[in-house]
């Protein structure tokens, strides 16, 4: 194990991210400050409650999946593009690293940010509504797998992209609705029932909903369910990336 | 250099076909001893850029094999690569990135622990320490080249390739380079560069490969070389021909052409005595009249040229 070649790309991305902190904390922050102004207390107000819980608190962990989601694949995606783009990441692959310990590296930087912001973005909360978390553990455990297996995904996404535009298409045309449309706001059982058939499609329906259920045992779907997509999920990245590699694919040729 | 010094770098049969069915490199087998410098001529698009980058690992070769001291490329690429340093041809630099930083960043890669004292001496050598905490990105041409060299050496490998060093880089540039290469040397260090410029080959190298076509088509010692380019070729048209050399002529070494017309021979123009005086007088005296003299000597350019000339 190279660890010391882990550790230079871990802390050469946290550096990047340093260098931008103020954007980083900055926007997580405003971000969630104005969803909760706009869903929370202008529509909020004439929503009593979703399943006993009052919607400015419903509320709390779709705005955290939805920034979770967002940042995990944009970080991971452009850390490793980046090296692609610039040429620098002839020095990656031809130092004496393995696939893992490259991934390793991004991954554990674009998830670690991820998981700050997410941690921002619940304190902020914190000031609007008044918190309770059900299960701490549960809450956890959805919380670093959402931000692993998305910040593994981005870093297939920007393995797979070749400029700019693909870079960004993914997250806006595909996380972005399923993001929305996955439970973030609302609870699927309150759409007709064709749709709510419909919503099962949606993988993010599953990651939204077992983490709403950690903080307030409230679901729409079981938690085990939601768990197994999840780790499901990271299980797919991980073939994809282990695929990607093996065959050299826009990496090596 | 010592002709008994270990091969570091053993490549066989090495060959390299992309997917499009462009033969970037055809059978190239090399041997490159430790601690030797050699340099891999060749016009652009030649294969001299896919041949290092298959040594490094940034291309998968589809035949042969390349072990570097005695492990394989691809089995053991942890052991090669930590060997291994690349100054890639490109200015490829990550551009917010403090100069300092990225050599750091180098170091970890190869699995270094940090060595601010070894870093900052890398970063003199090449007279980087102004810039040490300068954002890369500022950096003219000239200074980036030379943290692409510093991070190269970050890791202290053992193999330095040097991918056209010299290309668009000023002669200071160039001076500090090859002193850089020369206490390299001086270290044990093994260092392959390729290059387009004949006299750079002829002033820094111990051996001399010329590539083209993914071909290896020449690879020899840079004196001996150097002899056939100091050697000229004194050709003796006769009036009539002869037989055999005169027993009085035989110490000249002289080589009689099929046709009996025409003497050749071969002398040192470094040397003090060309001999050429003697030769002539000795003709008389054998009682041989000529036509015509002839002289004619050959380049590493004109043995480049030909070769390269030759191909397909």
């Amino acid at each position: 194990m190279n660890l010391e070649a882990v550790k230079a790309i871990y802390f050469s991305e946290m550096r990047r991210t340093r260098n931008t902190l103020l954007q980083s904390i900055a926007s997580p922050v405003i971000s969630t400050a104005l969803y909760f102004v706009v869903f929370g207390s202008a529509i909020g107000s004439r929503i009593q409650s979703i399943d006993g819980v009052p919607y400015g608190l419903f509320i709390v962990p779709g705005l955290m999946m939805l920034s979770l989601l967002t940042q995990s694949i944009s970080n991971a995606s452009f850390g490793i593009f980046f090296p692609k783009f610039t040429g620098t990441i002839y020095e990656i692959m031809s130092a004496p690293i393995s696939h893992f310990e490259i991934i390793l590296g991004y991954v554990g930087a674009a998830a670690t940010k991820s998981l700050i912001i997410g941690s921002i973005i619940l304190i902020t909360a914190a000031f609007f509504v008044e918190l309770r978390i059900a299960h701490p553990f549960w809450m956890i455990a959805f919380f670093l797998l959402t931000c692993v297996t998305f910040s593994l995904f981005g870093f297939i996404i920007g393995l797979w992209a070749d400029n700019f535009e693909k870079l960004q298409l993914i997250p806006l045309l595909v996380i972005t609705p399923l993001v929305f449309l996955g439970g973030s706001f609302y609870s699927v059982s309150m759409l007709p029932e064709f749709w709510q058939k419909v919503s099962l499609m949606n993988p993010v329906l599953y990651l939204i909903s077992g983490f709403r259920w950690s903080f307030f045992e409230v679901s729409d779907v079981s938690v085990t369910t939601s768990l197994s997509m999840i780790v499901m999920f990271l299980m797919v990245c991980l073939a994809i990336v282990w695929w990607m590699f093996k065959t050299g694919y826009k990496i090596k040729p | 250099m010592d002709n008994i010094a270990n091969t570091i770098i053993e490549i066989k049969g090495l060959g390299k076909t992309y997917s499009g069915g462009q033969v970037a490199l055809n059978d190239i087998n090399l041997d490159i001893k430790e601690g030797e410098i050699l340099a891999l001529l060749g016009p652009n698009g030649a294969g001299k850029t896919t041949l290092i980058s298959a040594i490094c690992g940034l291309i998968t070769p589809t035949s042969g094999s390349v072990m570097v001291a005695g492990f394989d490329i691809r089995k053991d690429y942890r052991r090669t690569r930590e060997l291994i340093g690349l100054v890639p041809q490109e200015l490829t630099l990550g551009a917010f990135e403090l100069v300092v930083n990225t050599v750091k960043l180098s170091r970890g890669l190869f699995g270094k622990k940090p060595d601010e004292q070894y870093i900052d001496s890398i970063l003199e050598k090449l007279t980087l320490s102004d810039k040490k905490n300068a954002m890369v990105q500022q950096l003219s041409g000239g200074m980036k080249r030379r943290v692409l060299i510093a991070k190269a050496l970050a890791h202290q490998p053992r193999i330095l390739f040097l991918d056209e060093p010299t290309a668009g880089v000023d002669v200071e540039l160039r001076k500090d380079m090859w002193a850089l290469v020369e206490e390299l040397r001086r270290d044990g260090v093994t260092i392959i560069l390729t290059t387009h410029y004949i006299e750079e080959a002829e002033e820094i190298a111990d051996r001399v490969g010329v590539i083209n076509n993914g071909q290896l088509l020449l690879l020899e010692d840079k004196h001996t070389l150097m002899q056939k380019m100091g050697n000229k070729q004194l050709l003796i048209e006769l009036k009539d021909p002869i037989n055999a050399i005169p027993e009085t002529l035989a110490h000249y070494e002289l080589e009689l052409s099929a046709d009996g017309t025409k003497l050749s021979y071969a002398y040192d123009i470094k040397s003090e005595r060309t001999g050429i005086t003697g030769l002539l007088g000795d003709l008389g005296k054998a009682g041989l009249s000529f036509k015509d003299l002839a002289t004619s000597q050959s380049s590493l350019e004109d043995i480049f040229v030909e070769l390269v000339g030759t191909q397909p």
